[in-house]
């Protein structure tokens, strides 16, 4: 049975980016669609080339970068391609920022606005980082 | 005697075992089993769980000089 979980982040710490990635991934790879939405400070990790390193707003954070934790943007990455999740960029974001679909990772889908996320959020789970 | 892959992912966190898993399901025939060396408890209960709830079948998990071994058939 497949349920839909939606996932809005919007902050860019490593710990929040990271918990995220892990929802987004798991849920993608067990039988869930999954749309993870991409706003404000998140949304500048997803730049094409970005490192993926992320400020840490505790102590588990600054363990994340030191043990082998899978990072944030590969979990992402698999949820779309081991799973069937869909990661959109915040349209307000992407015009705040300045950034066109190609300066983006290849593995994000076009631009999505919050009233197409809102109404895909009311069709199952909601988090939010 | 079916096949029989094996996938380290010793020294991964949590959900990097569980990801390898899945990447390397995609790869194998139905039929095949596979097993998953994890030294990530949270791994070791958590794969079985996906297992589960995606219908595959847990063959068994053991624990040898603290490396989990998980062991999957793939059935569908």
């Amino acid at each position: 049975m497949s349920n839909r979980i939606s996932i809005m982040v919007v902050s860019g710490s490593i710990e929040r980016l990271q918990m995220a990635a892990m929802v987004a991934s798991v849920g993608a790879v067990s039988g869930n669609e999954v749309t993870v939405f991409l706003s404000m400070n998140a949304l500048p990790a997803f730049k094409k080339g970005a490192s993926g390193a992320a400020p840490a707003e505790g102590v588990v954070g600054k363990l994340l970068s030191e043990k082998k934790a899978p990072p944030f943007k590969q979990l992402f990455e698999q949820a779309v391609e081991l799973g069937d999740a869909r990661i959109h960029p915040c349209s307000m974001a992407m015009d705040i920022l300045g950034y066109a679909q190609d300066d983006i990772e290849a593995y994000l889908a076009e631009p999505m606005g919050l009233t197409k996320f809102l109404d895909d959020a009311a069709a199952g789970q909601a988090w939010s980082f | 005697m079916s096949k029989r892959r094996t996938i380290d992912a010793r020294g991964s966190f949590c959900p990097g075992p569980l990801m390898e898993l899945i990447a390397g399901m995609k790869m194998a025939e139905v039929g095949e089993e596979i097993e998953i060396l994890s030294t990530d408890k949270g791994s070791a209960s958590e794969i079985p769980e996906w297992i589960h709830k995606v219908k595959h079948e847990h063959v068994g998990t053991e624990e040898k000089d603290g490396v989990w071994h998980v062991l999957v058939k793939k059935t569908h």
